[in-house]
This record gives structure tokens, sequence and C-alpha cells, in this order.
């Protein structure tokens, strides 16, 4: 027999009461939280705001799923393993952690989370839990290696890098080998700065880049600061993540747009019907991860054919920028004639191409 | 070599020192009244948001530097509040300062991402300014100038006018400078907004005349630099003027050498060298003076009167 005492009677009252909040709760976690793990500010208007669109594509399309969290500014050290960890504990059921410095740390936090997925960008270490992504950004510095070998009259054009990564050496490659195409005498001069983001690093390194002769300088940092030291210098660049011509109308021939949207979309669609799997994602100009923005008026007929036929090259399989005979600085042949690079050895590489002047 | 060469390399040069040198003489004088305010990358980033946002809404440029100043100013009179009012521990509030300087600014600046400015460039003639060779004096933004500028200004307020020595008085014995009726408060309140406002303007370098936009975090550590190159000169004003163009080429010989593919020394190397050449500058004055070089005697200590 039961006795409904005035205290059991006030607790089943309260748990009563706080059923249909409860219910609510229960309602609202359905929204499935996905986490980003940002490296530069959402304002960048470079890799970190590519991202951050990508993000908000998801909002758009799947936002009555899911619901996205971001963390910006995060750095590539040992700090980042708490900002992860904070994101899976929040309940994030996919976290994108969208910069290659962050590799082991999501490795790390993806063993202590073995429910919660990972995807990890630009890197190459995998679990049953972590997949990786990455873009072929290196097919649209074909496109402008192109634009740059044709159009430089000093032949000496300005390669402005952050660290030496695979995307960094495959962007410097590519650009080169492009190039030396339109013109085989074509250098490339490689400034690293050690740094994605530092607008007055930037700035300088851009004016040293001019000052040794070079009268394009390209960009694989994430600011538009170098675009704007070359507008008023009335030489020309290109943009990097995103389209940059707002910021140098005139010196802004084209840039390489990173797309996410669609790949965060389908993997996050993934995570809803439950068919994610680990894999490696290098998708392309094919997939349309990558997306060169309209040309400069300053760029010729002639040239805008050029650059457009490496696009379509690349959509149909027909063209690869690193198809042999290729040799390296020292001047060894590292790819044969008629060899083309494989995806594993691109995703690995660390040498630089003949052409290319560098400190490292 | 060609003048050319040279020349381009200059301007380089100059481009970077001058906010740093902004940044550090404010900081000298704060150091100099005994207070050590640490928020001086977040102070230079309220400069630039507040001089670019005031530049973007007045199209006048005088006017950005006048907000960038306000901008760095008021944000350095909250550091000043709770370290004079609270007596609360300098180095953790200038910490702080900094990392709220650096959200507050990325906020405000939400506002005017992708918004761009024309150059706050010389005011001089373009016949002088665009000369390919005499750029090199008349081809800056006047912020170059007024920054060397300030260095004997400042040389001259602590070294021969009254008002600077009871600066240094209240840096070196602040219980002292107290005793015989100087406002200890007041005249570390009015040094820490010189400071505040200097680094604010050096800040709005970064934002109006290098890359004249807002980037969230554009000064990417300059602050630090600051601090370090005021160490480096010994808190001494023209030393700072050297030490500062000596960080400069530094900061410039690290791009020539990559540019140039010169591998003597791998890059982290040059990067360092800031920081490296102010330990060695610190162990050097100290070996040389056993009282500790010219550190004010009261920095970085609370304010105590017993009445």
């Amino acid at each position: 027999m039961a006795i409904i005492t005035r205290r059991t009677f006030i607790q089943a009252a309260g748990a009563a009461a706080t059923l249909p909040v409860l219910g609510n709760k229960a309602f609202a976690a359905e929204k499935i939280k996905i986490g980003f793990i940002f490296l530069g500010p959402v304002g960048d208007y470079g890799w970190t705001w590519a991202h951050n669109k990508g993000r908000e594509q998801v909002e758009k399309e799947l936002g009555d799923k899911v619901e996205t969290v971001y963390v910006e500014n995060v750095q590539e050290d040992a700090s980042a393993i708490p900002v992860i960890r904070d994101l899976a504990q929040q309940g994030c059921k996919l976290i994108f952690t969208t910069s290659y410095g962050y590799m082991d740390q999501t490795i790390a936090v993806a063993k202590e989370f073995p429910n919660v997925k990972f995807e990890h960008c630009t890197g190459y270490k995998r679990a049953d839990n972590v997949s990786t992504y990455n873009s072929k950004f290196h097919e649209g510095r074909a496109v402008l290696g192109t634009i740059a070998g044709k159009l430089s009259k000093s032949g000496t054009l300005g390669y402005l890098g952050s660290y030496k990564v695979p995307e960094v050496v495959l962007g410097v490659n590519s650009f080169a080998l492009a190039a030396q195409k339109q013109n085989p005498n074509a250098k490339v001069k490689l400034v690293l700065i050690d740094s994605w983001f530092d607008p007055p690093k930037e700035a300088a390194a851009t004016e040293t880049l001019v000052n040794l002769g070079c009268d394009i300088v390209t960009t694989h940092t994430d600011s538009p600061g170098p675009l704007q030291i070359l507008q008023q210098k009335k030489l020309y660049g290109f943009g990097q993540g995103a389209d940059m011509s707002r910021f140098a109308p005139d010196a802004h021939l084209t840039a390489i747009e990173d797309i996410w949207g669609p790949y965060y979309v389908e993997r996050v669609k993934a995570i809803l019907d439950g068919s994610w799997k680990s894999a490696d994602t290098w998708d392309g100009m094919k997939e349309g991860t990558v997306k060169i923005s309209p040309y400069n008026k300053a760029v010729p007929a002639d040239v805008v054919k050029l650059a457009d036929d490496i696009q379509t090259g690349y959509k149909n399989g027909s063209y690869d920028i690193f198809k042999g005979p290729i040799y390296d600085q020292a001047g060894t042949l590292k790819v044969k004639e008629g060899e083309v690079m494989k995806l594993a050895d691109l995703a690995v590489i660390d040498w630089f191409v003949k052409g290319v002047e560098s400190a490292a | 070599m060609s003048t050319e060469f040279i020349i381009a390399a200059i301007v380089t040069i100059v481009g970077l020192t001058t906010p740093i040198l902004l940044a550090a003489l404010g900081e000298l004088v704060v150091e100099k009244a005994g207070v050590l305010n640490l928020g001086v990358e977040g102070m230079m980033l309220m400069g630039a948001i507040c001089g670019f946002g005031a530049t973007v809404s007045t199209f006048n440029p005088w006017l950005g530097i006048l907000g960038a100043a306000a901008g760095g100013a008021l944000s350095s009179m909250l550091f000043a509040v709770l370290v004079l009012e609270l007596n609360s521990n300098q180095v953790a509030t200038g910490l702080a300062l900094t990392i709220f300087g650096t959200g507050l600014s990325s906020l405000m600046g939400l506002s005017y991402t992708g918004f761009i400015v024309p150059v706050f460039g010389s005011i001089f003639p373009a016949s002088l300014a665009s000369d390919p060779y005499l750029k090199v004096i008349f081809g800056y933004s006047p912020i170059v100038y007024f920054a060397i500028a300030m260095v004997p200004v400042v040389a001259w307020f602590l070294k021969s006018t009254r008002a600077g020595m009871i600066l240094r008085a209240v840096g070196e014995n602040d219980l002292s400078a107290h005793s015989i009726g100087y406002s200890v408060k007041g005249v570390r309140y009015a040094a820490i907004a010189f400071g505040g406002a200097m680094a604010g303007i050096g800040g709005a370098y970064f934002s109006m005349v290098i890359t004249p936009m807002w980037a969230e975090k554009m000064t990417a550590g300059r602050g630090w630099i600051a601090l370090a190159l005021v160490v480096f000169a010994g808190w001494r004003a023209g030393r700072l003027l050297v030490g500062a163009y000596f960080f400069g080429i530094l900061m410039a010989l690290e791009l020539y050498a990559k540019a140039a593919g010169f591998s003597f020394l791998p890059s982290q190397f040059w990067a360092a060298m800031p920081y490296l050449m102010t330990i060695i500058a610190l162990s050097v004055i100290s070996m040389r003076d056993r009282s500790g070089g010219n550190a004010p005697a009261c920095l970085g200590k609370p304010f105590l009167p017993s009445t």
C-alpha cells in the first residue's frame, strides 16, 4: 500500500511539473550539435571565412535538424585539445577541425570520445571515428600560375606562404610548373612567414618580394593585406580562399575560392542517417570544392582562354599539372616523362620544383 | 644593390618599425611612472579599430588618428582604475587588458569587416612623395614623422621638465613623492592614458597605413615586441629609437633572407631575434650595473601609502 505523505506528494507533483520541461529538452536535444574549430577569426576574409561559409550552409540546409557551434582563433598547439574536448562534451556528434595543425590533437580527443565523429581538414591521420578531408587547392594554383606566367614582365614571381606543409608545397610547385609552361624561364621566389595570419608581416613580405623583382605575388596566407600592397604599387596578385577583389579592385586578378558547404552538408547528412564512415576525401575542381573567381578585366582574352582550358581539363580529368617530366630544385628528375604523381605522393610532398628559390 | 633597392628596403623597415616605436614610447612613459602595463597589444587593437572606424565614418584620417588615440587611452583607463584604485596585480591586469582589447576590438570590428579606406599616406606634394629617391624622406604617412618627433619630445619631457621629473620621482619612489605632496595616482593616470593613446596610434598605423582595412588580431603580436623594446632600450628614449629600428631591420632581414634563398639560419631563428636580443641586452645591463639597470624602482609595485 502506498502511503501518500505530504513529502512524496510534493516529489511526485514536482516530477510531474518538470515533465513537460524534460519533454521540451528531449525534443531540443534531437537537434544534433555539429562543432567547428577555426584557426583564424571568421572575419579573416580567407581560410576561416570560407569554412564559416560552409558552416552557414549547413545551418541553412539542415537547420531544422542540427545546430552548429564554432570556436575561432584556436591555436595549433596543445591548447587546441581542451577546446576540441569541450565541443565533444557539449554534445557535438560531429566535429570539424579545420586546419592541418590540429591533426594530433584531433586524434587524441577522438580516442577519448569513441561515439563522437571527427573530421580533420588537410591532415593524413585517420581513425575509426576520424575522417580526413582536403581540397585540391593546387588545381587552382595551376590556373593562377598560368595567368602569372603569361602576364609577368620580369618573369620573376613571388609566392608568399605560411609554413612548409604539403598543402603549401603543392601550391608552390603547381604555381611554378604552370608559370613555366607559359614562360620557361619563370622563377618563383618563395617566402614562408611562419604564420597563417599576420597582416603587417604579410605586407612587409610582399614589399620585399616586389623589391627583389617580383611583379606578381600570389599569397598562401589568409589576409587580404598583400593585395592591398600590390594595389598601391599598381602590380598584380591573387586572392586566397575567397574572392578578395573588394580589397584591391585593380590588383586582384582572380582568386581561389574554397567551397566547403556541399561537403559539410553531405557529412552532416551522413551523421543524421547513420551512414557516416571514416574516409579520406580529397575533392577538387571537378567536385566544386575549388572554384576560380571571376577574372579581372586586366586579364586579356587569350589568357582567360588558357586559364579556362585548365579548369575544363581538371573538370573532365584530361589535365594534371603534376605530369612528368618534373625536376626538383637541384635539377634531379623526380617524375619521369609521361608519369603523373599519385595522390598518396602528393599528400606527403616535401620538395620544391626547379625554378623555386627558397630559403628552406 | 641599386639605390632603388635600398630605398625600397628602407621604406619597408620604416613600416615595420613605426608602430612598435609608437607603442614602446608610450609604454616607456608608463613604466617610468612605475606602472607595468602589459596590455599594449590590446590597446593597439583598440586603436586600430577605433582609428579605422572613425576614418570610415568621417572620411577624415586626422579624425581617425584622434579616434585611435582616444580608443587606446580609454581602454587603458580600465586598467588604470583597476591597478590604481583597487591595487590589483599589474601583470595580471595588463594581461587581462590584452585579452579584453582583443575581444572588444573584434566585436566592434564586426560591422567594419570588408571595408577599405584610402591609405593615410604622405601629405607632401606628389613630386616629393612619389619621387623615386626623395620618397625615402617625404614618402611616409604623417604618423611616421610624428613617431620620430615624439622621441626627442619624450626624452626632453622626462629629463628636463618639472612634470617629467615628478613623473620619474613617482616611478622611483612613490612613497617619497607622495610624502612631499605629489599626486602619485594623478601622475600615473596621466602616464597610463598617454601610453594608451600612443599604443592606439601605433595600432592605427596597421589599419590605416600598412593595410588600410580592419582584420581581427591584425597587430599579430607587435605589442609584445614593443614591451620587449622598452626593456631592450634600458628605459631611455634615444636608445628606444635605435632599438626600434634595430628590431625593424631584423624583421626585414628575416624576410629578405628568406626571399633571397639564404638558408644559413632557420627561419624561426630570425623571428625569435628581437626577444633573444632583449634577453642579451638585459643580461648585459644587469652585469654592468648591479643595481638592476635603469628599471624604475617602483615598476609593477602597487602604491600603498600609510596615510
